[in-house]
């Protein structure tokens, strides 16, 4: 009985130690580049490891009762009559509920750092009253935070493209370029089907939806170019529907920009 | 419970075909029907799986070169229709629902004969009607969620003939749903209890519960958006002033319990198989009850986790997570109860065995997936990913496909009287439990990288991924070889079953098979102990 438990704790520790091992060694993400990812993959990292830990945990109970509790040929009969264990029932329950009750508080601070339970607001210029409906997304910007000086682009989506306006510079671009390290903002709203905004290296996903604008904010960390994919069905060039994010030095941002720059028509 | 005997009944049934021609007649027997649908059923896998193969043919190579681009969105929504409507709902619920719940009832057919018989005569016709709007001037190709606005500016024949034949489906399922609330609530024997019935009476019951609650909303939903294309009304047509989210919420509150339509009767289902061939009680019988209706409950108010990156305000994202992520509870305990059936057994292992065991272990890994994605920030950079794909078809697939297959070779005996060839059985579970995970196990990393779903054409990084999965798919098609052999031959020349052959205790095995038309010869026997594995023994010695 005693060597018994000893085994089924050395099992049990063993299947913790593969699982954290794997958690911490195995990455299935692509890079970190904005200020999101490295929360996000905490998380992610998280729900590895516990996944692993159940899904590993399981596999080898199956496993070992195909194999140890096989009717070998020369048995007939049944097994026990076994019809219920309240205790172990109730232990099952519990401990499940206070592993998902946990993993939800966690994710909801995750999704607080993210910014997604800040009071949404865009601070756009050009942009019309306070009154207009504006959808969620996430935010990391909340009222007090907004500056004059963080960039904010209006997004617009069309079957199979996604243009960037600039107002401040008072032009339209195809390639959503932005300075590294700063707040930006988007207003995003589709001109025809629903559309989604996707940057996988940001960790980032919002839909475009047409007559009902949503916002998004980010801020890059690394300099590259990233792509930019639409993540909901919108016809036949769907897949074809890309465009890129190129995150700069301020100094390479502000070129390009002054390049694209556009006078101010005043009417 | 007497059934009159109603004098035009008995004419009708001489007049009827004998023999395999009854399985084309519009007939009355429960057993008849449920075979009725597992074929139509499996003939629409069939149809299904094709189309599933020309998908990962076109994935294999990064170009849209294999078929046009709208005719690969056109064979994507038709996948997920057929082998949702067609497969799927109706083989877990009214092949299996139909030839079992009323054995299991102790009755000799189902409360409502007649419409069980049109509830089963409305697939072939919608099945029929929605392949056939291929050749009419494209098929629907806005996805089987088909949002709006796509839905409204794509082809409009193909989508109404989608709607039209969605819409029969849905009420063939209306109908079959309250067939059997009333089968097992009002047509029980006498002295039979409720917390005496097998436990796929209760899956059937509560699945039935959220076919008749949530169905009529799915049918609401897509009359509305077949006003908004024929009639250019604005439900959902955002030129008009419509909501396109109003949609998603409507079409979610459906779609969401319609997982749980997929997979609970598969819950129910294995529950009958795993004590049989483990020699075991089910373990934790009245835990099983209080879960599977704690996750009809849960699952009415989780749809709003499909929608975190659409329109949704930061309180609604958060109450969903929540609600979502508790339903891990009660479908952990039925598994937590699945491998306490399998410990201390003597089990058998077989086909039904290994299917209901590779069931478990591909659903653990599908929900484990699936609590992830419920977490609002893990969500918002997988959804409408292939992380997304390969979970609910760790769910679907895994789970409730591997236990439809499970379930054949466990009821064949009956239904056939001969047994399936268990060589051919464990074939046909290793090279599907192989492909299977070959296809969608890589498909994770696919989402997490940086592919979204429902593309022809895809970043030229991911070509390798894709090329295993499609392999994988290869070997799921090649999977159905064997299966098919299996069920040939064993029609033909089967080795004799016998009346019970796994000496089951379940009531369907106290009849011979196949059984007789009305079920029993004399009275429905008293099943007060459908598990009592191991008590006869005890009692004897």
């Amino acid at each position: 009985m005693l060597n018994k438990k000893i085994y089924l704790i050395l099992i049990i520790s063993l299947v913790f130690a593969i699982s954290f091992w794997i958690g911490f060694n195995v990455n299935l993400l692509p890079a970190e580049a904005s200020i999101n990812a490295p929360i996000y993959d905490e998380l992610f990292k998280i729900l590895f490891i516990i996944g692993l830990i159940i899904f590993i945990g399981m596999t080898i109970a199956v496993i070992y009762s195909l194999f140890m509790f096989r009717k070998r040929n020369d048995q007939i009969g049944d097994g026990i009559a076994l019809e219920g264990n309240l205790s172990l029932e109730i232990v099952w329950t519990i401990i499940p509920s206070i592993i998902v009750l946990l993993i939800g508080l966690y994710s909801y601070n995750i999704y607080d750092r993210m910014g997604g339970m800040k009071e949404l607001n865009h601070n756009h210029e050009m942009m019309s009253s306070n009154t207009e409906k504006i959808w969620a997304g996430i935010s990391q910007t909340s009222d007090n935070e907004i500056a004059i000086n963080n960039l904010s682009i209006e997004v617009s989506a069309m079957q199979f493209a996604f243009l960037f306006n600039y107002p401040k510079g008072n032009f339209i671009s195809g390639e959503l370029h932005v300075p590294v390290d700063q707040k930006v903002s988007m207003r995003m709203e589709s001109k025809d089907v629903i559309h989604a905004f996707w940057v996988p290296e940001f960790r980032i996903k919002q839909d475009i939806i047409p007559g009902q604008p949503t916002i998004l904010n980010f801020t890059p960390t690394k300099v590259g170019k990233y792509p930019i994919i639409c993540a909901e069905l919108c016809g036949p060039y769907h897949g074809g529907m890309r465009a890129s994010i190129i995150v700069e030095e301020e100094s390479d941002y502000n070129e390009w920009f002054n390049k694209n720059k556009k006078p101010e028509v005043n009417l | 419970m007497t059934i009159s005997i109603d004098p035009q009944k008995t004419n009708n049934e001489s007049l009827q075909p004998k023999g395999w021609l009854r399985y084309f007649s519009f007939s009355l027997d429960h057993k008849v029907i449920g075979i009725q649908y597992l074929v139509c059923g499996f003939l629409f896998y069939l149809i299904g799986g094709t189309l599933a193969s020309a998908i990962r043919i076109e994935l294999a190579s990064p170009m849209s070169d294999f078929m046009p681009r709208d005719v690969y969105n056109q064979v994507l929504t038709l996948h997920g229709t057929i082998m949702i409507f067609l497969w799927i709902v109706p083989v877990v619920n009214g092949a299996f629902g139909n030839y079992l719940i009323p054995f299991y009832v102790g009755a000799r057919d189902m409360a409502f004969p007649r419409l069980n018989a049109v509830a089963f005569w409305l697939i072939p016709p919608s099945g029929l009607m929605l392949v056939a709007s291929y050749f009419v001037e494209g098929a629907a190709q806005a996805g089987w969620t088909a949002y709006p606005p796509l839905s409204i500016t794509t082809p409009q024949s193909g989508q109404i003939i989608w709607i039209l034949s969605v819409l029969l489906l849905g009420g063939s399922s209306i109908f079959g749903g309250i067939n059997f609330i009333a089968t097992i609530i009002k047509l029980r024997r006498p002295g039979l209890k409720l917390m005496q019935l097998p436990m796929y009476c209760w899956a059937m019951l509560g699945t039935s519960l959220l076919v008749v609650l949530s169905t009529p909303v799915l049918a609401g939903t897509l009359i509305l958006l077949s006003f908004d294309i024929i009639a250019n009304t604005g439900f959902f047509n955002p030129v008009l002033g419509g909501n396109v989210v109003v949609y998603q919420h409507l079409f979610w509150f459906y779609s969401h319990p319609a997982v749980y339509i997929m997979v609970l009767p598969a819950f129910g289902l294995v529950s009958e198989i795993l004590p049989v061939h483990a020699r075991k009680p089910l373990f934790g019988y009245t835990t099983m009850v209080f879960s599977i209706m704690g996750i009809v409950v849960l699952g009415l108010v989780v749809w709003a986790h499909h929608m975190f990156t659409s329109g949704t305000p930061p309180w609604m994202r958060l109450f969903f997570t929540i609600a979502t992520a508790f339903i891990a509870v009660p479908t952990g305990i039925k598994f937590f109860n699945w491998v306490a059936t399998l410990w201390g057994g003597k089990i058998s292992i077989n086909s039904a065995m290994l299917f209901s065991c590779g069931f478990i272990i591909n659903f653990v890994f599908g929900g484990i997936t699936g609590v992830a994605l419920a977490q609002v920030p893990f969500d918002i950079h997988v959804h409408d990913t292939y992380f997304v794909v390969a979970h609910f078809h760790y769910i679907v697939y895994g789970g409730t496909v591997f236990i439809i297959f499970s379930s054949i070779y466990h009821w064949f005996p009956k239904v056939i009287g001969k047994m399936l060839n268990e060589k051919l059985g464990i074939l046909h579970f290793i090279i599907t439990f192989i492909g299977f995970n070959l296809c969608f196990a890589p498909q994770h990393w696919l989402g997490l990288n940086g592919m979204p779903r429902r593309v022809a054409e895809y970043d030229p990084q991911f070509q390798f991924v894709n090329q295993i999965s499609s392999l994988g798919a290869l070997l799921m098609a090649i999977s159905t070889i064997p299966f098919l052999i299996n069920v040939f031959l064993s029609v033909r020349n089967g080795k004799n079953a016998g009346d019970n052959p796994w000496n089951a205790l379940t009531p369907e095995w106290l009849t011979s098979s196949p059984p007789p038309v009305e079920n029993w010869e004399g009275e429905a026997p008293l099943v007060e102990e459908p598990y009592g594995y191991g008590k006869e023994i005890s009692e004897q010695k």
